[in-house]
């Protein structure tokens, strides 16, 4: 059986807060990790150690952090994901909001890209959702 | 003064847990100076103990491969101060593990009181990155979990001692 999607938020939500320290209210799905709610890198590993753990689910690292395409000079010139390396990332991460991105796609920008709505469009995709 | 927040190993059960003893003395520089007056183990202290006995918990499962380094204290609440003459009897579970870090859940007790409850995370250093080579000399952990009795208590989950491994 699925999770509603408020269910789903709630839960990330709660991840969010205990993870990053931030307000329940600073938790909203436009916000992004890095920007808004000031994730560092160690934190992803917690805030995935949390989601695993709320959700029964098991987070593949290259699910979330796909440094193996930002990495590969097929995919980035100069600095830049390539339309290839574009289509492969909408491949890998469907549930990611990219369109913002997309627009310049530098990889140094990649980092800010994920907001809480797209880990919770990430975890119904893992645990199937209401919706 | 030697870098050991734990006493004694008295369980160790390899991917699982690990018990152990933190006696709290008057002889250790850090109670009097913390709370003048008031002698008490500092409770970053603590988490310091419960950081080794967890860090060895999960370097353990890897088979001191990993260079296994706390990075993120998730919890810590601390019901009482563990005073000099005090015993402290630390219980270290393995929660999660990822081939990026892991995490454990502690537990202190006073006699039959709870002391302090810590979560913690540790992440795995990769080599060449922020380290080269191994985090201890030659020898120096295998002698440290010497001292601390971890040879006598560590089994494998089948109940099997651990082995003497030799990259420690």
């Amino acid at each position: 059986m699925g999770l509603s999607q408020d269910e789903i938020f709630e839960k990330v939500q709660e991840a969010l807060v205990d993870a990053l320290g931030v307000d329940d209210d600073e938790v909203n799905r436009g916000a992004t990790l890095v920007g808004d709610l000031g994730a560092e890198s160690i934190d992803f590993l917690d805030i995935v150690f949390k989601l695993e753990k709320s959700f029964d689910i098991n987070i593949e690292r290259t699910e979330l952090a796909p440094e193996d395409i930002l990495t590969n000079g097929e995919y980035v010139k100069d600095g830049v994901v390539t339309a290839d390396g574009m289509a492969e990332l909408k491949r890998r991460m469907p549930w990611a909001d990219m369109s913002q991105f997309e627009q310049n796609p530098r990889v140094q920008d990649f980092g800010n890209l994920l907001t809480v709505g797209d880990l919770c469009s990430y975890v119904g995709s893992k645990v199937g959702s209401d919706a | 003064m030697r870098w050991f927040w734990i006493d004694r190993f008295t369980e160790f059960v390899s991917g699982s847990h690990a018990r152990g003893y933190k006696n709290v003395t008057l002889a250790e520089e850090a109670l009097d100076e913390y709370c003048p007056g008031y002698p008490m183990l500092p409770p970053t202290l603590i988490i310091e103990g419960m950081a080794q006995m967890g860090g060895i918990l999960v370097s353990e499962h890897f088979q001191f491969d990993k260079h296994v380094v706390l990075a993120k204290v998730g919890k810590a609440k601390f019901h009482q101060p563990a005073r000099n003459g005090d015993q402290l009897s630390l219980a270290v579970d393995l929660d999660a593990v990822q081939d990026t870090g892991a995490t454990v859940t502690c537990r202190s007790h006073c006699g039959d009181q709870l002391q302090a409850e810590i979560d913690l995370m540790f992440a795995f250093l990769e080599d060449g990155r922020f380290t080269e080579g191994p985090l201890f000399n030659p020898g120096m952990l295998r002698d440290m979990l010497r001292m601390m009795n971890f040879f006598h208590v560590a089994v494998d989950p089948d109940g099997n001692p651990v082995q003497e491994y030799t990259n420690i």
